[in-house]
């Protein structure tokens, strides 16, 4: 048997409460039912997670590699979106 | 007064027995799906199996241990495991039976499975605190086993042509193994009444029901011929476990005590 006739998904695991989803990594599988089977084979036996979420991997829109230069560098020359930007007053002792 | 204690002691040789036949039982089975490591059908379903291997191996290993721990003679649970021949092995045939192929495994697991979910059930309930706590630690895996295992005969059972085909020469090469699992000796019946072991007679009904139920959605059949083999508690053994045992008993009795 081969995996051509298989869907290809993407692992998600919370690690645990409290916690988002982080994406761990793919497998293949025939369903929805049989790729959180696989995944908890494949994915949490050692770091034990309490939730997992698989997706087909055909259904996640990507950004593209090209579209990077529109999406991420104008943020470069706008320091002032970020909280560092600002002085923090003297009377704040803790952040 | 002397009467009294020699019954005493042979009830807890009773226990050690039936301790070390639960374990038989799954490192036997342990083993024998261990053997689909790096020739699974997919690497998803190899790793898979690994797992589930592991989960009887690791069942093999508290009974043994507690076996160990009972016979209070310095045994540990490589005695058991590594340095018993055949004849001293009680576990069903079932477990035994060659790898066959991927529905050779699955209708094995399958049978064995829901036998256990109800099996380990029932042991939890032991008049014996370790071995109840053994099964409450095992029958969570069992839950998990039998989902992939139910899913799979459904899948090849009414997937093509061909592998309905395979299920039903499994099932029907099978089969004739279940009967014995249903079938208590005079040691577990002397157990059954203490409240220790578990009265698998009486677990029949729901077993077949269920896998009635899975047949049947999977369009397979129980044989029409009925046949059975038994032997496996008193020590009797097919050509299979000898083959076994060498394989899985060579590196330790190759290097006695060694670790790594």
């Amino acid at each position: 048997m081969t995996t051509e006739k298989l869907e290809l998904f993407e692992v998600f695991v919370r690690p645990k409460r409290g916690l988002d989803h982080k994406h761990v990594g793919s497998l293949h599988a025939e369903g929805k039912e049989q790729a959180l089977e696989y995944a908890r084979d494949v994915y949490t036996r050692r770091t034990e997670g309490i939730s997992i979420w698989v997706v087909k991997s055909q259904d996640i829109s990507a950004s593209q590699e090209d579209d990077n230069e529109c999406f991420f560098d104008p943020s470069d020359d706008k320091p002032y979106r970020h909280a560092t930007y600002y002085p923090l007053p003297k009377e704040i002792t803790t952040m | 007064m002397t009467q009294s204690i020699e019954e005493k002691v042979d009830t807890k040789q009773d226990l050690i027995n039936y301790v070390v036949r639960l374990g038989d039982d799954s490192i036997v089975l342990g083993h024998r799906i261990s053997e689909w490591v790096s020739e699974g059908p997919f690497l998803e379903e190899d790793i898979a199996l690994g797992n589930v291997a592991l989960d009887y191996i690791g069942r093999a290993r508290m009974l043994y241990g507690y076996a160990a721990t009972l016979t209070g003679d310095g045994k540990t649970e490589d005695d058991f495991a590594f340095l018993r021949d055949e004849r001293e092995f009680e576990n069903y045939l079932i477990n035994e039976l060659p790898r066959g192929d991927f529905a050779y495994t699955i209708t094995r697991q399958l049978l064995v499975d829901l036998y256990n979910k109800y099996y380990l059930q029932a042991l939890t309930q032991s008049a014996d605190p370790t071995l109840a706590a053994i099964a409450q630690k095992a029958v969570k895996e069992t839950t998990y086993h039998c989902r992939r295992s139910v899913s799979w005969t459904l899948r090849l059972g009414d997937g093509t042509a061909h592998s309905k085909q395979r299920m039903q020469l499994a099932i029907d090469d099978i089969w004739g193994y279940s009967h014995e699992l249903f079938e208590s000796d005079a040691l577990e019946q002397r157990l059954i009444d203490t409240g220790i072991a578990v009265d698998c007679a009486a677990l029949k009904q729901f077993w077949l029901a269920d896998v009635e139920a899975v047949f049947e959605e999977a369009g397979l059949n129980i044989p029409q011929q009925d046949w059975a083999v038994r032997g496996g508690r008193k020590g009797y053994h097919s050509e299979h476990l000898g083959h076994l045992l060498t394989q899985m008993q060579f590196v330790y009795r190759s290097f006695p005590g060694a670790s790594w």
